[in-house]
């Protein structure tokens, strides 16, 4: 909402400057957004007179005016096209100065004497860009300073509105706003009713008075629309940011902006008889006024004459009815929509207007017949012409219900924090245009009709508040009963994890929960992902069921940068479909960790000879990861394959059985797919698998001795490591501590098809110290158990 | 006997030229082993006269002590010059760079919401989570904001399915607290949300982080003193905070929260658009219908909540001046955190 200042100073006139006055109503809820002074800073102009306009000598596109300027005539060189004798235009005088300091001299174009400059409003700084002159109306006294004349020495205030206060989309809701807030009395509205001086009028009939209770309208005669706007409704429309169209166009803006209530004018000749305001029928269409053709839905509410709809009613009008320059006789509406019915609706057809920006909000159901006679004066004083009388339909039931608010003293004491005295209570109410009775507990409010947004008491209490001033209102500390919350230690923290991985040189990436379909198809050929509606684009089309898509990209834009080293990380949900109907049947959207690795091992240095990570780099993390929570035992890793990942160095990870994610090298075909060159490891993990951790368990330390023995085997190439450890734990028996797998070894010496593994094993009693009998029965059951179930030999055994 | 003290001195002169341990224990052996000269003496004392015995014997013991204390004290010279040599030799150049791991780091946005949630935790709220694929009612209808209310317009929605959205706020996390708890209530949730808006000063997903407090006695007094702790704890300063009405269908009374510009201490400057305000949250007491809604007497219960954009506190706190940054994963960027 844009208003000027000067035209809100003509409502009330509080002794503030214009920074105050904007700082007082944003500090009410009016936020300002901008304040721009309506025209450049410039000097030395004043209203001229064409008298003469010759062809120059030598330019064909110059005209040498003779121009009368009050006190002297003088002659001027001008490119304007609508140079001419007869008309005003504003005279950058010698000496002048005009905005971006440009200095008005006397000059010479093409040999003859130029004594100023004629101005077109851009170069004063009025608008942004214009055509020719600016031609100022014919009464405009020669010689008059153009500022004062035009009153430019105002501004324009942008003031973000919000939602709920429709009764400031006008200069007379903001005027009452300005009122309250500084005790001072606010200009009345002019709304005397214009007596009918000719009996013409059309029969309204509201087939639809749940959407449309009121409609106020009358017929106008003998219009002359070629008669301008005077210069004052004019600047004040222009200055609100609307141009002048015609006069009785602009009259209906003029309202729209002063009263907010929107109003249309028909051209009387274009109706056949009575106005009906009814839904719209099946296959029915409208031109409207912006050119646009709309096919109407069948539950559209429409302004229409006994034979066709008119306009859309609330939002816009008809382009075959509407005033032109032929008209000559005048319908003008001004109804109340309901804003229940008019949500939603200009949208559906596309379209935002002023009218059902304010419909949308609420009007002042009262308004209507005060807007109408308004605005008849004043079409009648620029157009003249002979209006009939005010024909009114109205549903009184179906107007906006205002039911009484109850605002109690102690309400105000527990929402707001204090006592707000009773007078200053009364003054706000009263100031607000609430009728206010007192009652036992406080007071009754009966709500006027512009304010949609009042209708319980934490309403008043807000408007209190407000008026009264947010930050004059006492600050205390939130007072509570002291709660411990609950400390679960079998619950590992997620910055545990954040911290632990950044510890290992990961970097927490955050990638859009949106991607390519095209990319996640590479990770999720299986799965229909969960589609937008209304994406931004293409490749953020489509919610992740896998981190590693956005993951990977951050390596591919990293890779391309040049980045030697990448190692990232993330947390978040993806969203994994049901897979029944539109997939949101079943949908889970389950917290995971990914993580990426690219590049070098290790960052390049003088003492670590570093080579590219590879898939033991990436396992080796995790499984880090995997012992913060004191249960790694319960996670296993076997051979996988997946489907953008190498189907040789790809392992699904289980907790207790249950697969909780996946670990590998990126597939050589999704490399290339991504213009990345080396290997990149990935892994994903569910997280409520990786942050349930056990409560440590203390067991006795043993006073006893350890044994360690070690032995070499030499099994089949394919056999798991995994397997044979797993064997070896279970042959061992009971007194087997610890089992470490230190060497692996395939080739001289070693049959090709064949690999040798090195175990040590440790062995430990609680309660004695262990005899050579006892560690020697063991090793044979493990040596047995290896040579009958893999058919392993014995290479080495150490004691 | 005689011939005492021209032992002693070779001896001495002997043992303070040794150049090595080994030399050194030849010397002791030589003077004072089992055959050594010295020991040699004292064998030789048998052939005096049993008055002369006792002196000779003591100045034989003088001397042998004498040299015993010399050889240790050469010994641990020489023991001392060879680990000094040792040392000297094992000497490294300590301003090489050690080796390993280097240390990776958080992103600011997780480090904001962590900041955000310490001090919120230590006044006692509960971090909660929800889903981000959100239905319409969480999202909207239960938060007052019907469809084809204006206030809709203000969030521009991703939509999945006409009544399934992404999540344009936490709020709806709350009304979940809400409607399967009973106050007194204290949480906060951050997490991800989305609007339809990509632009300069705008991406499609941000984060939040909205509280909620609902109990017997909380009052807009209790919001203002919350928010401004908050906001002086965040930034560590003693920054200007004050409230502006607004309007948020699911609180009322509403405010909008600004501070005194981080960066110009509100003299004015391009960051807070020459104003030297910035606004950076809103808040507002529960709508009584919000309440309702999810099962809470309004009568009885009263509350406030509050929400804030995690990038925009990050990008003042750390000085941030673009807001994509955060979703590009620059390393350049996120090894800045």
């Amino acid at each position: 909402m844009k208003i000027s200042e000067q035209w809100l100073r003509e409502w009330v006139n509080p002794s503030l400057s214009t920074e105050e006055l904007a700082h007082q109503i944003t500090m009410a809820g009016l936020e300002v957004d901008a304040i721009e002074p309506v025209a450049g800073q410039f000097s030395n102009v004043v209203v001229a007179e064409i008298l003469e306009a010759v062809q120059h000598p030598d330019a064909d596109k110059l005209r040498v005016c003779t121009v009368n300027a009050g006190a002297e005539t003088v002659q001027i060189v001008c490119g304007a096209p609508n140079a001419r004798a007869g008309i005003k235009v504003p005279l950058a005088q010698v000496g002048a100065l005009l905005p971006g300091d440009f200095k008005i001299k006397k000059a010479k174009l093409r040999g003859v004497e130029s004594r100023g400059m004629l101005c077109a409003e851009a170069e004063l700084g009025l608008s942004e860009a214009s055509e020719g002159l600016m031609e100022l109306p014919a009464d405009a006294p020669p010689g008059a300073d153009l500022r004062e004349y035009l009153q430019l020495d105002d501004h324009l205030i942008e003031i973000g509105l919000t939602p709920n206060r429709a009764d400031c989309l006008g200069i007379a809701g903001i005027a009452r706003e300005v009122g309250l807030l500084n005790n001072l009395p606010v200009a009345a509205v002019l709304c005397e009713p214009v007596p009918a001086t000719i009996t013409d009028s059309l029969t309204v009939s509201l087939e639809a008075a749940e959407r449309c209770p009121r409609y106020a309208g009358r017929v106008i005669r003998n219009v002359d629309v070629s008669r301008p706007s005077p210069l004052w409704l004019q600047e004040k429309l222009r200055r609100c940011g609307l141009r002048s169209i015609d006069a009785v166009v602009d009259v209906t803006n003029y309202i729209l902006l002063e009263l907010g209530q929107p109003m249309h004018a028909f051209d009387l000749d274009k109706l056949e008889q009575g106005i009906v305001v009814r839904t719209a029928r099946e296959g029915e269409s409208l031109q409207l006024l912006d050119g646009q053709v709309a096919e109407l839905r069948a539950d559209t509410l429409v302004i229409a004459d006994n034979s066709a709809p008119l306009a859309l009613a609330g939002i816009m009008g008809g382009e075959p009815s509407s005033v032109g320059s032929s008209t000559q006789h005048l319908f003008l509406e001004s109804a109340f929509f309901s804003p229940d019915y008019l949500a939603g609706e200009a949208r559906r057809y596309g379209l935002h207007t002023d009218s059902s920006h304010r419909f949308e909000r609420g009007v002042d159901f009262n308004l209507q017949r005060a807007a109408l006679e308004r605005a008849t004066q004043l079409i009648l004083d620029v157009v003249g012409g002979e209006a009939g009388p005010v024909t009114e339909a109205v549903s009184e039931a179906h107007l906006p219900a205002r039911p009484d608010v109850v605002l109690r003293r102690a309400r105000i004491r527990r929402l707001l924090g204090f006592e707000l005295a009773d007078g200053e209570v009364d003054r706000i109410l009263a100031g607000l245009g609430l009728g206010v009775t007192t009652v036992a507990e406080g007071w009754c409010c009966s709500v006027p009709s512009w304010r949609f947004d009042i209708s319980i008491e934490a309403d008043l209490l807000e408007e209190l508040a407000r008026v009264y001033g947010y930050n004059r209102l006492p600050v205390s500390h939130v007072q509570a009963d002291l709660v411990i919350p609950a400390q679960p230690e079998t619950q590992l923290s997620l910055r545990g994890v954040r911290r632990h991985l950044s510890a290992r040189g990961y970097r927490e990436a955050i990638t859009y929960s949106f991607v390519d379909r095209k990319l996640q198809q590479l990770f999720d050929p299986d799965v229909t992902p969960i589609a937008l509606e209304n994406p931004i684009s293409a490749e953020m089309g489509v919610m992740r069921s896998s981190l590693l898509p956005g993951l990977v990209s951050a390596v591919q834009r990293s890779v391309h940068r040049q980045q030697p080293r990448v190692r990232l990380f993330e947390t978040g949900l993806r969203f994994i479909p049901g897979g029944e109907g539109n997939g949101l049947q079943g949908l889970r959207q389950s917290p995971s960790l990914g993580m990426v690795v690219s590049g070098r091992r290790f960052d390049e240095s003088w003492s670590v000879a570093s080579g590219a990570a590879d898939f033991y780099d990436i396992k080796g993390d995790l499984e880090s990861l995997l012992g913060l929570g004191r249960c790694a035992e319960q996670f296993t890793f076997a051979a996988a394959t997946h489907p953008a990942l190498h189907p040789g160095q790809t392992a699904a990870i289980s907790r207790n059985g249950e697969q909780v994610g996946v670990v590998g090298a990126l597939h050589p075909d999704v490399l290339g797919a991504l213009d990345i060159p080396g290997p990149v490891l990935a892994c994903e993990l569910d997280l409520d698998a990786l942050l349930a951790a056990q409560l440590p368990a203390f067991s006795e330390l043993s006073r006893f001795p350890e044994v360690r023995r070690d032995i070499a085997i030499i099994v089949d190439k394919h056999v798991p490591a995994a397997e044979l450890m797993q064997n070896v734990r279970a042959s061992a028996g009971v007194y087997l501590r610890q089992l470490r797998l230190f060497d692996v070894y395939e080739g001289k010496g070693i049959d090709p098809k064949r690999k040798s593994l090195a175990f040590g094993l440790t062995f430990r009693d609680q309660s004695r110290t262990l005899s050579d009998d006892v560690v020697n029965q063991s090793m044979k059951q493990v040596i047995d158990s290896l040579e009958k179930n893999y058919n392993a030999e014995l290479r080495n055994q150490a004691l | 006997m005689d011939n005492l003290t021209p032992l002693a001195e070779e001896a001495k002169s002997a043992i303070a030229g040794a150049g090595d341990s080994a030399a050194l224990e030849q010397l002791r052996v030589d003077f004072l082993g089992k055959k050594g000269r010295v020991t040699e003496l004292l064998k030789g004392l048998g052939q005096l006269s049993a008055e002369e015995r006792p002196a000779a014997g003591a100045r034989i013991n003088v001397v042998k002590q004498e040299l015993q204390a010399l050889i240790n004290e050469r010994k641990a010279a020489l023991e001392a010059a060879a680990l000094a040599e040792q040392l000297g030799r094992e000497t490294l150049d300590v301003t090489l760079p050690g080796r390993g791991q280097s240390t990776g780091g958080i992103h600011p946005v997780t480090r904001t919401i962590e900041r955000m949630e310490d001090f919120f935790a230590a006044v006692g709220f509960e971090v909660v989570e929800g889903p981000e694929i959100e239905d319409d009612y969480h999202n909207f209808e239960a938060l007052n904001i019907p469809a084809h209310h204006p206030a809709r317009a203000m969030h521009d929605t991703f939509y999945v399915d006409p009544t399934t959205v992404l999540r344009t706020h936490t709020s709806p996390v709350q009304v979940r607290v809400m409607e399967n708890s009973q106050p007194p209530l204290r949480v906060i949730c951050p997490g991800r949300v989305y609007r339809c808006d990509s632009d300069l000063t705008h991406t499609p997903m941000f984060h939040q982080v909205e509280g909620l407090l609902v109990d017997e006695r909380s009052s807009f007094a209790d919001l203002k003193g919350l928010i401004e702790d908050f906001l002086r704890v965040f930034f560590e300063e003693d920054l200007s905070v004050r409230f502006r009405p607004s309007y948020f269908p699911f609180t009322e009374p509403s405010a909008e929260v600004d501070i005194q510009c981080v960066n110009c201490a509100g003299a004015g400057c391009r960051v807070c658009s020459q104003t030297g305000w910035l606004e950076v949250m809103g808040c507002g007491m529960v709508h009584p219908r919000v309440l309702e809604g999810s099962g809470i007497d309004p009568e009885r219960y009263t509350g406030f909540a509050f929400g804030m954009g995690v990038e925009r506190l990050a990008m003042l706190r750390y000085g941030v001046n673009d807001l994509r940054l955060f979703f590009e994963n620059d390393l350049r960027f996120l090894e800045q955190f």
